[in-house]
C-alpha cells in the first residue's frame, strides 16, 4: 500500500513538472458515491472502474476517509487517442467522519470496479431502543 | 515495463486532454452533445474512450458493478452498439444520504464506418471495464507508398 501511495505522490510531483512545463497536469476525478446508514454503520459504495485492487487506496487520515484508485489500461503501442469521455486515470473521494464511527474496524471490498467501504458504529454509541415502560 | 506503460498513459491521458480542447474549441461543447446523432449527453453511463492502432480500434467501456452476461455488444453497418443494465440493490432498512451512482438500462452506440471487420470482434470485461478489440480492414489501415 505504501509503494501506491510513493506512486500517487511521485506522479502528483510529475504533474506539477508538466504544468511547469506548460504541459496540463492530470487532474483525479470525483468516484460517484451512494452512502447509506442502518443502525449498525454506514455504508459508501464507489464507482472506480478500472481499478485493481493492488492500485486501490483505501485510508483513514484523523478524521478523514480518504479513497484513492488509479486504473491501468492495457494499452497497444502507437496508441492514439480517438474519443474520451475519461481523461485521468486517478480517482479521489474523501469524507469526513464522525466520532461515533468506529474507524478501526472500516472493512473495504472490491469487485468489477465497485469499492465498498463498511464504517461501523462504535459498539457502545449504537442507539439504543428505550422501553417505554407503562405505568 | 510499467515506466514504459505509465509514460505510454501519461502521454495519452494529455492526448485526450488536447483533443477535448480542441473539440471544445471547434463545437462547443465537444463530441457528447453535438455531431453524431446517437451520441450522450456528458456525463452518461457508461464512460467511453476510443483509441486506436494502425491495425485496431479499441473501445473501453466504463461499466462497474455489471454482470457480463447482461451486457450486450453487437456491430451492424459500422455501428457498434453497447447496452446493458446496471442493478444497485436498495437496501430498504438503510436511510440513503448520498446516491449517484447509475442504475438502470443503458444503452451507447459508436460509428467506427466501414473502418472494422465485423467478424473479427472481441470483448473482455475485467475491473469493471469492458474492453471491445476491433481489427481494422486491410483497406483502412494507412499504407506507407512507396516512392519509385
Amino acid at each position: 500500500m505504501s509503494t501506491h501511495v510513493n506512486e500517487v505522490t511521485q506522479r502528483q510531483s510529475d504533474g506539477g513538472v508538466a504544468q511547469a512545463r506548460g504541459r496540463t497536469a492530470e487532474t483525479a476525478m470525483r468516484a460517484p458515491a451512494d452512502v447509506y446508514e442502518d443502525q449498525e454503520g454506514l455504508t459508501l459504495v464507489a464507482d472506480m472502474p478500472g481499478v485493481s485492487r493492488e492500485r486501490l487506496d483505501v485510508r483513514v487520515d484523523g478524521d478523514k476517509l480518504l479513497l484513492e484508485g488509479s486504473v491501468q489500461f492495457e494499452l497497444p503501442e502507437q496508441a492514439e487517442a480517438v474519443y474520451a469521455d475519461v481523461r485521468s486515470t486517478l480517482y479521489r473521494r474523501s469524507f469526513v467522519l464522525s466520532r461515533e464511527l468506529d474507524s478501526a474496524q472500516i472493512k473495504a471490498t472490491l469487485k468489477d470496479g465497485v469499492l465498498t467501504v463498511r464504517i461501523p458504529k462504535r459498539a457502545e454509541l449504537r442507539p439504543r431502543k428505550i422501553q417505554v415502560k407503562g405505568s | 515495463m510499467f515506466g514504459r506503460l505509465t509514460s505510454l498513459q501519461n502521454s495519452l491521458v494529455e492526448d485526450f486532454w488536447r483533443l477535448h480542447q480542441e473539440l471544445d474549441e471547434m463545437l462547443g461543447d465537444g463530441l457528447s452533445s453535438s455531431g453524431a446523432i446517437r451520441s450522450s449527453p456528458r456525463g452518461s453511463f457508461p464512460a467511453i474512450n476510443v483509441i486506436q492502432t494502425p491495425a485496431e480500434v479499441q473501445v473501453f467501456v466504463f461499466a462497474p458493478g455489471v454482470d457480463p452476461k447482461k451486457l450486450d455488444v453487437s456491430i451492424q453497418q459500422g455501428l457498434l452498439t453497447i447496452s446493458g443494465e446496471r442493478q444497485i440493490p436498495v437496501q430498504e432498512q438503510a436511510s440513503y444520504y448520498r446516491q449517484e451512482r447509475f442504475g438502470g438500462e443503458f444503452r451507447r452506440a459508436i460509428s467506427l464506418a466501414d473502418e472494422v471487420d465485423p467478424e473479427r470482434v472481441d470483448a473482455t470485461y475485467r475491473d469493471g471495464i469492458l474492453r471491445v478489440r476491433l481489427q481494422r480492414r486491410e483497406a483502412a489501415r494507412p499504407r506507407q507508398i512507396e516512392i519509385r
